[in-house]
This record gives C-alpha cells, structure tokens and sequence, in this order.
C-alpha cells in the first residue's frame, strides 16, 4: 500500500486566546473541586468527632469487689462494700440491694465478690477523660486494675433504661419510645390528610387565582421557621384543647402540621409526573375519577408520595424546637407507654444531655447523636429501597 | 350535508368551542354516517382534536373552556344537564394519538374497564371478553401466550392495537381515533388500516389524520377543517378529486397546510 505522503503545513487550528480560556476552564475546575472537597471534610470532621466522642459510651466499666448482705446493709446499703471501694460503685446499683435480697432471700448473711457497676467518675477515668475523683479513690481503682478488678463491658443500660440523674445508669430508651409514639401520631395524622389534599389539588381542582393562593401558602407554611408551629401546638392542643403536656399526642400533632406541607409539596410532585396520557386512556374509557385516580394515577405516583412522606417523618424525628415550646424536653427517667403519658424525644434527650454538666454526659450526648443518625439514616435507605421497589417500568 | 337520520351515528348542530377567549370551533354542523369510517383533515391547529374531544366529552377535563350548541347521539344531545359524561364515554370510545397502556398487564388492561361498569365479573366470562376483544384488534395471536406480561412491554403498533381492545372491550358504537398511527411505523399503520377497514362494520370511526394517504385508504366520508371552520364535508372520492371548495382543494394538493 503506498503511504500517502503530507506536507506538513502550520497548525492551522493554532489559536491564540484558546490557552487562556483553558486556564480559566481549569481554574473553575479546581474551584468547584475544592467547594466539594472543603463541605466533604467538614461532614468527616464532624462525622469523626461524634463517633469518637461517642464510642465509648457503648462501654461502662465494671469492677469485682465484695459486697456484704446483712440487716445492716440492707438498711444503710453503702455499707455492703468496703469503705475503700464505697464510693467506685454506682450508687444506683447499691440501691437495688433491699430488692435483690427480697428477690433472693438465700444472699442474706453472705459475702460474694461481683461485678458491679462503677460509678461514672471511675469509668471516666478509666475511659482517660476527665474527673472529679479524689487521690486517695484515684488509689483504689489502681489497686483494682492491678488485681484485673475492672473492666469494659458492652454498656446495655444506654439502650435499656431511661434518662436519669446518675450518669452511670442513663438510657435513650424512653427517649426512642418517646420518639416512636410521637412519629406515629404524626404520621398516622399528616400522611393521610396531606396525601388527600394533594390528590384534591392535583386531580380535582381547576387551576384558578384561588388555588394559587393557596399552592404559594403551602409553599410558605413549608419554610416557616418550626418553633412557631410549636407556639401554635401550645395555643392550640394544650391551652385550647386541654391535651396533656409534654405528651406524644400534642408532640406527634404539632409535628403533624409542621409535616403536612412537605407531604403535600413531594405527593403533588409525584401525581404530577404521572404523565397525563394515563389519566385520558382512564376517562377515555368511561372511568369515574376514583377509578381512575385510585388504580391508575396513584399506584404510579405512590413511590414519590413515599419518599416524601419518609423524607418528612425523618425531618419530623429530628426536630427539637417546637416540642421544647410544647414542653417535651423533659425529665423522663421512665418509658412512657401511651401517647397521653409525658414523654420526650431523641433530639431532646440529646439537648437535656448536652446541658448537663458532668463529664459522662459528654460521651452520652455523642452516643445519642449516633443512635438518632442511625435512625435517620436508615430511613433514607429505606425511601430509596421502596423508591426503586414501586417504580413501575414503562 | 344532511343525510338520513337512519343512517346517522352523530349530529352536531352549530357546535361553537372556546378556550378562554380562543375561538376553536366556529358553528361546526355536521351528521356522521353510521357504520363508516369519517375522516377528519387540516392543518395543525385548526380544532381536529377539539371537535373529536367533544363527541365523547372529553372536553369536559380541561379548565376554561366553553362549548355551546348540541351534540346528539341517539337522540339526546350529550350536553344536557342529565347526561353522565362517563356513560358517553363508554358509548363512544377513544384511541389516543400516543399508545397509552396502563402499566399493568396485557389482560388487565382490556379486563380492567368492562369490570368497573358493572359487564363482567372475573372469571371465565372476563377470560372470555379479553379474547374476544384481543382477537378483534388482531391481537390475540401476538399476545395469548403472554397475557400476563405488562402491556407497556410490546411495540408501538402492538400497543395501539392492545388500545383498541382495550376500548372494544367496553362494548361502544363508535370510536373516535386521533392521529392513532402517527407515532407508528408503516407496517404497524398498515396494520391498523387493515384492522379498521374490519371494525367498521360493527363501529362507526371517526379518525382524524395528518396523512392524506391514509385518509383516502381508509375513509368513506372526509371532512376538511380550517382555522375552526368547517370548509367541506362530502365522500372521501369526491373530496379528494373534485373538491368544491378552494381552500380543500388548496390543502389537499398542498399549496398550503
Ligand atoms: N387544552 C387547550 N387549552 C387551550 N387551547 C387549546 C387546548 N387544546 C387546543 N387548544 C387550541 O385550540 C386550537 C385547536 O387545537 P387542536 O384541536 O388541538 O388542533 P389540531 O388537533 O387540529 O391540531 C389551537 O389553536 C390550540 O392552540
Ligand atoms: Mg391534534
């Protein structure tokens, strides 16, 4: 084959001002890249720092010491431990005493060494962080560790038990209740409502000033800052109504309001996509609007409503403002088992925590933050698995 | 062009169609002959898909519109008060210009409609329909090994023609079509062509079409359309070959349009 030969001209695409534009072209490259690198290492920073705070609250320390059960210290129970070891266990476990005997009458008149729960001033010394711990107990928790007296044990309490004053024994448990119950309320009360007002606004109403007027104060309610919709649960569910504070009932319903509008804005969206030649082949065919509504248009768009309504719930969990207002930032050592009963959620729960001012909080506000970004994280899974489950392939 | 009324599936007296201050239909008359296939011509935008829309009410979905004059079909005008727009629809049913079948299967979709208006239970009698429908919208054969299989899955062509079934299935007397083979290929509109010339002696159709073609294949009458006008209506030969009016004859030759 012979080769063509060319003559080898110029550059005829040489272009002057094309390495300048690149430049730019780049400059802006590295501009977007850095946005992206500067908001991915502030989430890891953050993301980072709880884990390590957090961590190692799924651990409590235990120490091996004897205890003594006699009529003694069944009445005055801190003397069941040795005077120098009194004061390294918790207090909360020295109070089950009376009860553990009754429980078991055959421990009355013995000694038997245990593990015991420490009291939070040992676990956090033990943990490294700060402490209050005076020298001479600083000395005894030595003597145990020498002797393998004390250890890491996986912190059970932290999901077993409510809040409480003792550091050593507080729980989320009534927190999640509480968060559950409140959830259910507002779902049980926004998911229906928002979803019928969307299918009014997409499927029945014409499209006039009125319902734009409308349409732009959902819109609105949607950005209203949410403390209000607390003051709007205290006027209107307790001092009106006379519902009970601090309940999951006034908490699930002033989050149901806050919800709706969100609800209402993802649903409308998703009746919307639903392409309109679904809707002429139903009338075409002589359908009722229900008919055609029902089986038609809302199977279609019921992956959206869903993502929505997951979406909404998951920013009705997190919220605390509203329900500090409506007074669920509460006290609650003991899980609420109705809607009625006072109750708080976990993003109070966390808040309470972070007020407190001894150091084991610290590591229980981090722990509580990772069960809540758990939770949450976990329903934005589960609205992206029933996304892709629904969809209906054209 | 008045005909006799024995032969009339439809009349429309001075039909005036208004969408907000749009006036898309200007004094429209006509009588469509029962039994035959009516076509209708013109330009984009003149109210083809208008004037078919308010045979069936379908008109009725739309926001800001405003209809006067009448409508009769067996001899009641299809905009009194007393009519049920869903009744109508049943009675005169549509086939859209893009295939539209539910995302459900081959069988639910024809099975779906006739269960709502109360014509069939499941069963066997249902069983029964969807054949019936599916064998004639010349479908039965491409389909009755797979009637499970979501209807969305066939082609275009198959898709309309899974339509018609669909709307054969509710029993009606005429079928309006709008530019049902303009989203197919040839041999899938030769298809349809060939399946309408069959229906048409069951059904009245009215079929309104971009392509001249197509309209002298298939239709018995033809009607042309202008800016909201009515300019002709006459046998598809007479139209085609010896048209009276300037502005058909201008269309059809394609001076314009
Ligand atoms: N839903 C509607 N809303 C407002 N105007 C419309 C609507 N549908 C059609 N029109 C107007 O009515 C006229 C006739 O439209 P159409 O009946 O769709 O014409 P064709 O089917 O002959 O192309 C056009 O001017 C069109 O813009
Ligand atoms: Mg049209």
């Amino acid at each position: 084959m012979n080769k063509k030969i060319t003559i080898y001209s110029e550059n005829p695409f040489y272009d002057k001002s094309l390495k300048t534009r690149h430049m730019k072209a780049t400059i802006f490259k590295m501009v977007t890249l850095s946005s992206l690198l500067f908001s991915l290492g502030f989430l890891i920073f953050f993301l980072s720092d709880i884990v390590i705070k957090g961590l190692p609250a799924f651990q409590q320390t235990y120490i091996q010491v004897d205890v003594t059960y006699n009529e003694k210290t069944v009445k005055s129970t801190r003397k069941a431990v040795n005077k120098e070891y009194r004061r390294l266990v918790s207090r909360s476990w020295l109070r089950t005493i009376p009860q553990q005997v009754i429980d078991n009458p055959n421990l009355m008149n013995t000694k038997i060494k245990l593990w015991i729960l420490a009291d939070d001033q040992v676990d956090q010394y033990l943990k490294g962080h700060h402490h209050n711990l005076k020298p001479k107990y600083i000395q005894s928790v030595d003597n145990l560790v020498k002797n393998n007296a004390t250890k890491l044990r996986f912190n059970i309490i932290f999901f077993t038990r409510g809040d409480s004053k003792i550091p050593e024994y507080a729980g989320i448990k009534s927190a999640v209740i509480g968060s559950i119950l409140t959830l259910i309320v507002t779902m049980v009360v926004a998911f229906p409502i928002a979803v019928m007002t969307a299918i009014y606004l997409e499927e029945f109403a014409a499209d006039n000033l009125w319902t734009q007027f409308i349409e732009i104060n959902i819109n609105n309610l949607a950005a209203i800052p949410s403390i209000l919709f607390g003051l709007l649960g205290l006027a209107v569910f307790i001092n009106l109504f006379g519902l009970p504070r601090s309940s999951p009932l006034v908490g699930g319903l002033t989050l149901a309001i806050m919800t709706l509008p969100i609800i209402i804005i993802s649903s409308r969206a998703a009746l919307r996509s639903v392409p309109d030649n679904i809707r002429q082949a139903g009338y075409g065919l002589g359908l009722t609007k229900i008919q055609v509504v029902k089986d038609h248009v809302f199977p279609l768009a019921f992956p959206g409503v869903m993502t929505g309504s997951i979406i909404g719930l998951a920013q009705a969990m997190g919220e605390t403002a509203p329900l500090i207002i409506i007074g669920m930032v509460a006290f609650i050592p003991d899980s609420p088992n109705s809607i009625m009963q006072a109750a708080t959620v976990m993003p109070a729960q966390i808040f309470t925590w972070a007020g407190m001012p001894e150091r084991a909080y610290v590591e229980k506000t981090a722990a509580g933050i990772m069960v809540l970004l758990t939770i949450l994280i976990s329903l934005n899974a589960m609205a992206i698995y029933l996304r892709k489950k629904f969809e209906v392939k054209w | 062009m008045k005909i006799n009324e024995k032969n009339t599936a439809i009349t429309v007296n001075s039909l005036n169609l208004w969408y907000g201050d749009n006036h898309s239909l200007k004094d429209v008359s006509i009588d469509i002959h029962n039994n035959q296939i009516t076509a209708i011509i013109g330009a984009s935008g003149c109210g083809k898909s208008s004037f078919l829309r308010c045979l069936n009410r379908m008109n009725d979905l739309i926001d800001n519109i405003k209809i006067d004059g009448e409508i009769i079909i067996k001899n009641k005008n299809i905009y009194d008060k007393d009519v049920d727009e869903c009744a109508v629809r049943k009675y005169v049913g549509m086939v859209f210009q893009q295939p539209n079948p539910f995302p459900k299967s081959i069988y639910n979709n024809v099975a779906y409609a006739p269960i709502k208006h109360l014509m069939v239970k499941k069963g066997s009698a249902c069983d029964d329909l969807v054949e019936e429908s599916l064998q004639k919208a010349n479908l039965w054969d491409e389909v009755k090994d797979k009637l499970h299989s979501p209807g969305t899955a066939l082609s275009g062509g198959q898709q309309q023609r899974l339509c018609i079934a669909r709307t054969i299935a509710i029993k009606p007397n005429i079928i309006l079509m709008d530019e049902p083979t303009s989203a197919l290929d040839p041999i899938s509109t030769e298809k349809i062509e060939a399946l309408m010339l069959e229906l048409k002696q069951e059904y009245t159709i009215i079929i309104v079409t971009h392509n001249m073609q197509q309209a002298s294949r298939v239709a018995d009458y033809t009607v042309f359309f202008h800016l909201g006008d009515l300019v002709e209506y006459d046998k598809t030969k007479n139209i085609f070959l010896n048209p009276h009016q300037q502005q058909t004859e201008d269309y059809i030759t394609g001076r314009f349009g």
